[in-house]
């Protein structure tokens, strides 16, 4: 009923790009209409995870239409022609099945996890949708009220949530990314029947989508389904670019406060822009995810934990991140809670000490070797979820990236040094391409 | 798009697979400590589930939240290891430690490599047997706890979970938030800890579940190491609690633009004959699923809410019948009418021969799939243990389900949803709602 918190510090729990490491071999195919094809196979259990991803997200969105691509996914369980409302929901339960699905900025998702012998059944209806949807003004009504109520329950109801919407947007100067997924509340009020359509027979098929199917399958016998439900799909002759409106250089620090009655604590955060995991060229990347562990990751022999809490005891947690699993430029975030009777002010002078600091001293080679051996280990303990790795595959390719990059992680991960570290952080660490935040309980002067 | 559904942890109401071709097997170490295990040595790793009954339950009543802050410092530093050299061997092996409380259990969930499990097992073992509680980390792990209640005392749904715990329960442990208050983290001293560590974790009140690269001979000598030096009693678990709440609603004002709802009553025992049938009815009126009766009213149907889902949760000595829905202050009225509408149907008519074959299909045909890894796997076996479950039932349980009759559920369906009984606290500014304002 509880989150658990910040307490329970887990070393390896490891979130974001580093779990993408955890590779199973993964089998390749494509169909004559352009899709996509990738099995994953373990049959330690009887499930499998069906999935289709389509290379459309958030940041395809046409201008003034923000919140269409999340809208359409939820569209996609109002029923089709052929499955009436609540048909596949009723199909999918009645093979013990779970679905779901999500949107990102640079991709949008459907699976389906169920008893192997039942692929085919979850393939037929996820096929189905492809070019089969029923959106009528009527439904379209509901949901969007439905889709308010998930703005209301994940942003409008929470001031951190505002205040990380409000971040990204001064974040990113002219990329879409500074959009939030879920859509501007009085855009999302305005998106109607005709959005809905145009934006979903624009970007849904067959050359625009990848298949993953992840657990107890065999990839011959998927390739064969897979033929028989999606082969028949017509390939769309739209161009699918994956340019977006790009950042032009960014020559000023921005800065933001906020202040709200229904936060508890103050606390700091700073993102930069950070440059993303790309295809064939993953270095960076792996350089700015090993420094987010260095900095801010492992409990109290992180850099921010020994300097910021240990030693200097102005925060009582703290934490850096790396988000660089998008198609562009990513953010690198670090975040820090005072301690009782810091000032924010106070804090972030001495978190700017801390790195100036760590640039200048570099990254000690025993504490490196920890962090490798628990990236390797993850590698291990991400094998046991095989639904995992398929998303990871998923996400990974809908991004771009291919069965190679996604394979090659773990070593690229390994071969970072030292200096590539200092290196890569140097870079990312410009306070021009920065936005930094202050969150606050109520009106303060500070 | 649809939001999970987090339940009780220790609370795992049923495991294991009829026809998954799962092989349970039920290990006795030497010192006779007991665990349950499934051998898999595909991956060269184990993943152990220790749960101890009690929880936060059995913590002294003016010491509410200690558990909580105990668990937070088992990693902080034992044995001869301060809090740093103790994270630095942990980071060294890559081993994983989870520690976590509930209502009744305080939960361990352990991930290391086969390569150094010998060494894991005793940074571990030191852990759970020597915790240091320094200084330091004491201080430092009290004040994000201070952080994490003042933050829950701001979020609508968090005020929501404790105002029902706190009306549902009264003065019983039960109606006490883990996390404690500010008063009585502030208040907490290394010698409480102490006592509160001694009490919660001992024999009598451990379940083991193991899953992964480990044989049983193994697995009993790796208890003996891990356990065996563990106390041989702990705290007295608490007696049942008594149930005066009644129907109605309790408003907490709290600006926001959505109103969050928590509502339910007093259900069956876990051990009660019905419960099966309970946790049939359960799916088919709230279920996780996207076509349970209140999810199709209350969103599908009218776009009130994102999501609105109902649960059992089954204590050792009691049961209820839960449910949560969000929906913006102008429409709760209408958001908790639906609920209670549903709440009168399902009691006076019961579920239709159609809605108990579709539950009988999703409840059989989703039980083998929840065997899927060795963490999920160890987690399951604890919890069958937790829960008092015979290790054949995974043979037996869809059997169960399938020999279920209209006639039977209906009648519990009668037994369980109480619609006087229905109390809803409402955690907003909610137009339209007459209730007894807190």
């Amino acid at each position: 009923m509880h989150n658990i918190g910040r307490v329970v510090v887990t070393a390896l729990l490891l979130a974001g790009p580093q779990k993408l490491s955890a590779a199973a071999p993964a089998v390749e195919f494509w169909l004559e209409n352009g899709m996509q094809v990738v099995v994953v196979e373990d049959h330690r259990s009887p499930a499998v995870t069906h999935m289709v991803l389509y290379r459309v997200g958030a940041a395809d969105e046409p201008p003034g239409k923000s919140g269409i691509a999340h809208f359409v996914e939820h569209m996609m369980f109002r029923g089709t022609e052929t499955y009436g409302p609540g048909e596949i929901d009723r199909i999918i339960e009645s093979v013990g099945g779970v679905q779901n699905a999500f949107t990102t900025p640079d991709h949008t998702g459907y699976y389906q996890r169920v008893a192997a012998e039942h692929l085919e059944t979850v393939m037929e209806l996820e096929s189905d949708r492809m070019d089969g949807l029923l959106v009528t003004a009527e439904n379209v009504a509901t949901e969007r009220n439905v889709v308010l109520e998930e703005r209301n329950e994940r942003t409008d109801s929470n001031p951190d949530s505002q205040f990380a919407e409000q971040r990204r947007a001064a974040l990113y100067l002219n990329h879409p990314y500074g959009i939030p997924t879920i859509g501007w509340r009085h855009e999302i009020e305005a998106l109607g029947l005709d959005d809905i359509l145009e934006f979903y027979r624009r970007y849904y098929a067959p050359n625009n989508a990848i298949l993953v199917v992840a657990g107890d399958a065999e990839p011959e016998e998927v390739l064969r389904l897979a033929k028989k439900h999606y082969g028949t799909h017509e390939a769309s002759a739209e161009e699918f670019s994956r340019t977006r409106r790009q950042e032009p250089p960014h020559r000023s620090a921005r800065r933001m406060s906020m202040s709200d009655p229904r936060v508890a604590q103050p606390y700091f955060v700073r993102s930069y822009l950070a440059q993303e995991r790309d295809p064939g060229d993953q270095e960076t990347a792996a350089a700015l995810t090993i420094l987010a562990e260095v900095l801010g990751a492992g409990g109290i022999n992180s850099i921010f934990s020994q300097e910021l809490e240990l030693q200097t005891e102005k925060a009582i947690y703290t934490s850096a991140s790396y988000g660089g699993g998008s198609i562009d430029d990513g953010s690198f975030v670090l975040f820090a809670l005072p301690k009782d009777g810091v000032s924010l002010e106070e804090l972030e002078t001495e978190m700017d000490r801390v790195i100036a600091e760590f640039l200048e001293n570099g990254v000690d080679e025993e504490h490196l070797a920890r962090i490798k051996a628990q990236l390797r280990a993850a590698w291990i303990y991400g094998l046991d979820d095989v639904q995992g790795l398929g998303f990871e595959y998923g996400k990974a390719l809908a991004n771009g990236l291919s069965i190679k990059d996604v394979e090659e992680w773990p070593e690229v991960l390994a071969a970072v040094t030292a200096d590539d570290i200092i290196e890569a952080a140097t870079a990312v660490f410009n306070l021009d391409h920065s936005v930094t935040g202050w969150m606050m309980p109520e009106e303060s002067d500070s | 798009m649809n939001k999970l559904l987090t339940m009780i942890a220790a609370l795992a109401f049923s495991a294991a697979s009829a026809n998954a071709a799962i092989d349970i097997q039920e290990v006795e170490s030497p010192m006779g400590i007991k665990a349950w295990l499934v051998e898999d040595h595909t991956i060269p790793f184990i993943a152990i589930e220790i749960l101890f009954r009690g929880g936060t339950s059995i913590e002294p009543a003016d010491k509410q939240g200690g558990t909580y802050l105990m668990t937070g410092l088992l990693e902080e530093g034992a044995g001869d290891f301060d809090a740093a050299e103790f994270q630095r061997r942990l980071e060294t092996l890559a081993a994983s430690f989870g520690f976590d409380s509930s209502k009744e259990a305080l939960s361990v969930s352990a991930k290391f490599l086969t390569e150094n499990r010998d060494e894991s097992v005793e940074l571990l073992r030191i852990a759970l047997q020597e915790p240091r509680f320094d200084d330091e980390p004491l201080e430092r792990v009290r004040a994000q706890v201070l952080a994490i209640i003042a933050d829950q005392s701001k979020d609508p749904d968090d005020i929501a979970g404790d105002q029902f715990s706190e009306l549902f329960f009264g003065d019983h442990p039960y109606g006490k938030s883990r996390e404690g208050t500010e008063e009585s983290i502030s208040a907490m001293t290394r010698d409480d800890l102490v006592r509160i560590h001694e009490r919660a974790l001992s024999a009598e009140h451990a379940v083991v579940g193991a899953a992964g690269d480990i044989t049983p001979e193994e697995l009993g000598a790796l208890l003996d190491n891990l356990l065996g030096g563990l106390p041989a009693s702990g705290a007295p678990l608490p007696d049942a609690p008594e149930i005066t709440l009644d129907g109605g609603v309790t408003v907490v004002d709290f600006p926001t633009p959505q109103s969050v709802a928590r509502f339910g009553h007093e259900g069956l025992l876990r051990d009660d004959p019905d419960f099966l049938a309970a946790y049939l009815l359960n799916e088919t009126f709230g279920g996780s699923g996207m076509t349970s009766r209140i999810f199709t009213a209350v969103r599908k149907e009218r776009g009130l809410t994102y999501g609105a889902y109902a649960y059992l949760a089954a204590f050792r000595d009691l049961g209820m019948v839960i449910g949560s829905v969000a929906s913006a202050n102008e429409t709760m009225a209408e958001a908790i009418e639906v609920v209670r509408e549903e709440w009168r149907k399902i009691a006076t008519e019961g579920i239709t021969q159609e809605e108990l074959d579709a539950a009988k299909k999703y409840l059989t045909g989703a039980y083998p799939l929840r065997f899927d890894g060795n963490g999920s796997i160890a987690r399951i076996l604890a919890g069958m243990q937790f829960d008092y479950f015979p290790i054949d039932y995974v043979n037996n349980r869809n059997d169960m389900v399938m020999a279920l009759t209209l006639e039977k559920v209906n009648q519990v369906a009668r037994r369980m949803y109480l619609p006087d009984k229905l109390h809803f606290v409402i955690v907003g500014q909610p137009s339209g709602i007459e209730g007894a304002a807190e």
